[in-house]
């Protein structure tokens, strides 16, 4: 149905060059980055500091490894063990999972993407990093001074009336971090609203921004939520009011309802972004139009709506009654169907196309494959009896390991390998990359799917230690914790080909894929304001065959 | 690809990101709007509370809200009534361009807003002195209502705490606007500042009229 554009893009035969002048080099020092309201260098800022979260995380993922390593309790205490999987938890959700793709890729792209001079609220945008970062303090104060040992759930009432560790502390830190996410969400959505430049329309903008808008949604009307929920358990723990605690006449169930309506959708704010990123690669590197645009872009709305009214599916266990974990199992299930279309529509789009498999598109691919065994599985957890059986298992983290880690992180390596030469200008080893990308891929699989055979097999999660006789739990878990070394070195391969290539890479050009889209029309990097003139758009997004059109 | 420049007239007001004034403009009222949803979440969860603790404790809330002073309430709901129509008054002020009734409704809306806050601390501190704050003193006359008239105590100061500290933030940023307004910064052209900090103000009286009969008249 659709021709395919095989000669590469006209702009990509130019010879490579780096403008003189561009958003890196615009200003000089220190303090023209700390007070820069430019959302590019914005992004970058935003990028040491998740990629320093990110290690952190990782360097706590691995004490847990090393620990189940072994089935008895040897390296860490039972205390400590807690507290690893908490700050591992929480630093990241919070710090990594929920702001990485829209903060780095979403404020980089998403006003060039639709051709604006910056994000409407460029202060509130720098007020978000620091935000950010204020929030962040939090945590590592909370980590040095001690920990925390709730789980980043922070369920009551252990965590307000029983827990002797930093709850206050950490709680804040994750409330203050929250209001980051509201203030990007803002200003993405009056961005995309207003500030499109002349025949940006709503049906030809790129999927990318379609995504970042439906997880700005969430952002915007799930967060609030958790944040007055947070603020709630402080309250308790500090002034002693009784909101969750049993003993005072509270009702614990009731934070859980709170804290999921928020944290449910919480994975939408993570995925979205990152299906988003998903389409522009497929499309970029098939060649092609995405398949069914429309209801792509559509399926991202689904999505965030469906989203929020499956939260009770955390809760099978809990007294929710039998009637409303039918209604929630059903809805559930539901959610499942846009993310289907999406990625029925994605393989479409790979059908027939001159597929190359250039470094962002291994990730992309991983991603699809990941995603899908993720999704499966969520289904397995919203019928009702099942979940019972797995409910608090190895099964459920390597499930959400699978949405997440599968899903986000490869979608956001991807896209950072995707768009680095529009970043910084430079081109990266591909031979590189292409090893980094298939370790990944292998070292996740080698590190979350024995934990689906682990938690079908009844090993419950956040314990320390596991029996010596169950020699089937050791074999998994020993697989598992070589699999999270392997994907510790595909981690850790890209900060160093990619900080490199910012240093000594050739130049890139404006558009090295040869791929279509406003962000590939400026220079690379791009200038302070984006773009020389302001672009008039005429065509479609994804205009690769222009026969058809 | 073609491309244009679009060069509009320049207002001192205008910031480089934005080709028109009315551009800027949309732009921020939307921001504010968005800003006002995630607020009226935010408090959601205090309602949300609210409702199920009512329908679990109704005897205990009924009971204690006869705690609570409605006479105090009623000012206080007539005092916030009134500096929400003091700030309407500004904003038109601020479009007429009519200085000096700018600066004098936008100090009349600081004043009633001090008021307001001031017979809130007088509340407190009364229930303070009746053992009414949730935590180790705090006493109820019936036993067997105690626990659900503590919830009732730890919403009512979470859910107006939460009010005041609102209000306490739009003190400090009317501050300024009353100083911009005296060296006329705001014009018929440009007075969005005054505009969407009346959006917030309206948000922040509308939240009490709901708390107002959830605490004391229920
Ligand atoms: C790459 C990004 C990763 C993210 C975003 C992530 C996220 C999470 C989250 C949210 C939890 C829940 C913590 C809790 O229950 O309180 C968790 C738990 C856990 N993670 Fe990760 N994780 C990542 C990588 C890893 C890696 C590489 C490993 C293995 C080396 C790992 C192993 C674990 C384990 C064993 C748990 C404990 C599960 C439990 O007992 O609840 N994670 N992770
Ligand atoms: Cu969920």
């Amino acid at each position: 149905m659709h021709d395919v554009r095989t000669e590469p893009a006209p702009s990509a035969s130019q010879a490579p060059t780096t403008p003189e002048v561009h958003y890196i080099n615009a200003t000089h020092g220190a303090m023209s980055w700390f007070f820069t309201k430019d959302h590019k260098r914005i992004a970058l800022l935003y990028l040491y500091a998740v990629s320093a979260f990110f290690l952190v995380g990782g360097i706590f993922a691995m004490l847990i490894r090393l620990e189940l390593a072994t089935p008895r309790g040897d390296l860490l205490t039972a205390e400590t063990y807690n507290k690893v999987f908490t700050a591992h938890g929480v630093v990241m959700v919070f710090f990594f999972l929920i702001p990485v793709v829209p903060t780095i890729l979403g404020n980089f792209l998403v006003p060039i993407m639709i051709g604006a001079k910056d994000l409407a609220f460029p202060r509130l945008n720098l007020a978000s990093w620091y935000v950010y970062m204020a929030g962040g303090l939090f945590g590592v104060a909370a980590l040095v001074s001690g920990g925390v040992d709730t789980g980043w759930t922070f369920y009551t009432p252990y965590s307000t009336a029983a827990s002797n560790t930093h709850v206050v502390l950490t709680g804040l830190g994750a409330f203050i971090a929250g209001f980051s996410s509201i203030f990007t969400g803002i200003n993405f959505i009056v961005t995309i609203h207003t500030m499109r430049a002349p025949g940006m329309t709503w049906d030809r903008l790129p999927l990318f921004i379609w995504s970042h808008y439906a997880a700005s949604l969430i952002m915007i009307l799930g967060t609030p939520v958790v944040a007055v929920t947070l603020l709630m358990v402080v309250l308790e723990r500090t002034l002693g009011l009784g909101f969750f605690n049993p003993a005072l006449g509270g009702d614990p169930v009731l934070y859980q309802h709170l804290f999921w309506f928020y944290s449910h959708p919480a994975v939408y704010i993570m995925v979205l972004p990152a299906m988003g990123v998903i389409s522009e690669l497929v499309s970029a590197f098939s060649r092609k139009p995405v398949f069914g645009y429309k209801m792509v872009a559509i399926a991202s709305l689904g999505i965030a709506l469906v989203g929020f009214l499956v939260w009770g599916h955390h809760m099978f266990t809990t007294s929710q009654s039998v009637l409303a974990a039918m209604v929630f199992s059903i809805l559930s299930f539901l959610v499942a169907i846009p993310s289907a279309i999406k990625v029925f529509n994605w393989t479409a789009t790979l059908y027939r196309g001159s597929v190359e498999l250039a470094s962002p598109m291994l990730y992309a691919l991983g991603f699809i494959g990941l995603f899908t065994i993720g999704g499966l599985t969520g289904l397995f957890l919203a019928a009702i009896g099942l979940d019972i059986h797995v409910h608090d298992t190895y099964f459920v983290v390597a499930h959400f390991h699978y949405v997440m880690v599968g899903g986000t992180v490869t979608a956001y390596l991807g896209g950072l390998h995707f768009w680095w030469p529009k970043m910084t200008g430079k081109l990266y080893s591909e031979g590189w990359a292409k090893v980094a990308a298939v370790l990944v891929f292998v070292g996740f699989n080698l590190t979350f799917f024995p934990q689906f055979v682990l938690g079908y097999l009844g090993m419950p999660r956040r314990y320390h230690a596991y029996p010596v006789e169950e020699l089937s739990w050791q074999v998994l878990n020993i697989l598992s914790s070589a699999g999270a070394s392997i994907l510790g070195i595909g981690f850790l391969l890209p900060a160093f080909y990619l900080t490199y290539s910012a240093l000594k890479g050739q130049p890139a050009g404006p558009n090295p894929w040869g791929a279509y889209g406003l962000e590939w029309e400026t220079t690379s990097p791009p200038p302070t304001a984006n773009f020389e003139v302001t672009p008039i758009v005429t065509k479609p997004a994804y205009y690769y065959a222009p026969e058809e059109h | 690809m073609s491309h244009s420049s679009a060069h509009a007239a320049h207002h001192p007001a205008l910031q480089h990101h934005f080709d028109t004034l009315e551009q800027q403009q949309n732009a921020s009222t939307l921001g504010m709007w968005m800003f006002l949803v995630t607020e009226v979440l935010f408090f959601g969860g205090f309602f949300m509370a609210y409702i199920l603790y009512r329908w679990m404790y109704n005897a205990s809330f009924h009971e204690a809200s006869h705690e609570l002073n409605v006479w105090l309430g009623l000012f206080n709901t007539a005092v916030l009534i009134g500096s929400s129509l003091t700030m309407a008054l500004a904003v038109r002020a601020s479009k007429t361009g009519e200085k000096s009734a700018l600066v004098f409704f936008l100090i009349a809306t600081l004043v009633l807003g001090s008021i307001f806050l001031g017979v809130k601390v007088v509340e407190y501190s009364e229930k303070f002195t009746h053992h009414l704050v949730p935590g180790k003193h705090f006493a109820f006359h019936d036993a067997n209502l105690k626990n659900g008239a503590e919830i009732y105590f730890s919403l009512y100061f979470g859910m107006t705490g939460l009010h005041a500290t609102h209000m306490i933030l739009g003190g400090f940023v009317l501050v300024p606007l009353i100083v911009m307004a005296m060296k006329g910064r705001f014009t018929p052209e440009w007075y969005t500042p005054i505009e969407l900090f009346g959006l917030y103000w309206h948000f922040v009286d509308i939240v009490w009229i709901f708390l107002f009969p959830l605490l004391y008249l229920m």
